[in-house]
């Protein structure tokens, strides 16, 4: 039941186009049977100012984390979430957001711990499909409850934990936070709060590139030529490293997950959630401070 | 859920009793109510940003100024705020403070208790991380109440 993918030339680059389509393939399929657009933000009230038409809301503070432990809802919560929204397991999803899709990224990575089958990301997200002055409603929609059945969460593939990430120094790891956070300056992006870590600073080996280097000046991702530039060339990653990505809480690096795994083909990334907000307050786990990604200390545990 | 609200200033206190009186999804409409009610800057301000004060505690760019009519704790306080359509949580806030603070006096609008943005009725509906924005932003304005009316 599964729609079918966007052709689009740039799009074919990407080592899996089927992972995302265009503002123009969306809009002529928005009514289609079988799709449910998903729209997920920062601001958490976006979606009520207006949305593309027939989309719901899955909001990642509200929905996605569970309320008491810090992790994400399990297989059941996932599964009524989805029946809410009206997707079930053959529904084609398409997830876009405000901020260059960055939490739209993280939704869809959500997604992907749960195995759903044919999820992609609007390129350009909200803000190119407002700028093209496509059709944008306030009216929500009451979909019927879909069926959808209770799977189990597979960390293990795309989801790194503390102590995977320190047997993992050495081995190839991008900090995708800004540069004054990544050299401890801050602890927060600019202009964001400063917030809870106790150190400012990077793991020990992991490079630097922030994560909207890999977006366009439309909010759409760079061409595929122009991210394997970024991270292949400049950064000597290969496809087939073993790569950890990490920002603050991991929302920002879900966006650097989706590039390498999706767009540039690499099929071992995990995204490493737990990201400064852990790291940075963790007992005896190594930083380093500084523009360098600095050496990794023998027998640092 | 009702929230205490017999130390808040009335106009604060009857918004406070509004929300409450919502379930989770109509307090997310009446603070898309206030984020759309936020009055514009004047132009005093509006050709002068750099007169306001940034919030750095709110996920989206706000900015904030109060002006206090004469010295003392009877001085009255008012508040301009700016914050783009783009950010309607953090519009909401403002909104929310240019309603329930305005006209204040200095006295009064430091004696609004620091944890009204949790009386909202608001932590289940836009989690309470993004209410550290609203906390933010009310600390801002005290600070700068106390600054102006002490000098």
């Amino acid at each position: 039941m599964a729609l079918p993918h966007d052709t689009d030339a740039k799009l074919a680059e990407y080592a899996h186009p089927e992972r995302l389509v265009t503002t123009e393939w969306l809009a002529d399929h928005v009514k289609d049977d079988g799709l449910v657009v998903v729209e997920s933000d920062e601001d958490v009230l976006l979606y009520e100012t207006g949305h593309i038409p027939g989309a719901v809301k899955v909001d990642w503070h509200l929905d996605l984390n569970d309320a008491v432990t810090r992790d994400y809802v399990d297989g059941e919560q996932f599964a009524e979430l989805m029946s809410a929204k009206g997707i079930g397991r053959d529904t084609t999803v398409v997830i876009y957001g405000d901020k260059n899709n960055w939490w739209a990224a993280y939704a869809l990575w959500v997604f992907a711990l749960f195995g759903h089958p044919d999820v992609r990301l609007l390129d350009g997200g909200r803000s190119k499909w407002q700028a093209e002055g496509r059709e944008m409603t306030t009216d929500v929609p009451s979909p019927a409850p879909a069926d959808y059945p209770v799977g189990q969460r597979e960390d293990a593939p795309i989801r790194a934990f503390k102590d995977e990430v320190l047997a993992h120094l050495g081995k190839p790891m991008i900090d995708v936070r800004s540069e004054p956070e990544y050299t401890g300056e801050r602890t927060h992006m600019p202009d964001y709060p400063e917030e809870g870590a106790l150190r400012g600073g990077h793991i020990p080996g992991a490079q630097s590139v922030p994560w909207a280097r890999a977006a366009a000046d439309d909010g759409t991702f760079r061409t595929r030529r122009e991210l394997e530039e970024i991270y292949q060339e400049e950064k000597g990653l290969s496809p087939g490293d073993d790569v950890i990505a990490y920002c603050r809480i991991g929302e920002r690096s879900s966006h650097t997950w989706f590039v390498l795994n999706h767009l540039l083909g690499f099929d071992n990334v995990r995204n490493y959630d737990g990201s400064w907000t852990e790291w940075g307050n963790a007992v005896r786990v190594p930083i380093v401070k500084g523009a360098e990604p600095g050496a990794v200390t023998v027998g640092a545990r | 859920m009702t929230a205490t609200t017999t130390d808040l200033p009335a106009a604060l206190a009857e918004i406070v009793e509004d929300f409450g009186a919502l379930t989770v999804p109509d307090r997310l409409q009446l603070l898309l109510d206030f984020s759309r009610g936020l009055p514009a800057l004047p132009a005093r301000y509006s050709e002068h940003p750099e007169l306001l004060e940034p919030v750095p505690e709110c996920q989206s760019p706000i900015f904030l100024v109060t002006e206090v009519d004469g010295a003392g704790p009877d001085a009255a306080v008012h508040l301009f705020f700016s914050a783009p359509q783009e950010a309607p949580t953090t519009r909401g806030f403002a909104g929310i403070l240019a309603e329930g603070l305005e006209g204040l006096t200095a006295g009064e609008l430091l004696a609004v208790p620091d944890d009204v943005s949790h009386r909202l009725g608001l932590d289940e509906a836009v989690s309470p991380l993004r209410l550290r924005g609203m906390a933010g932003m009310l600390g801002r304005i005290k600070r700068q109440v106390r600054e102006k009316t002490s000098g």
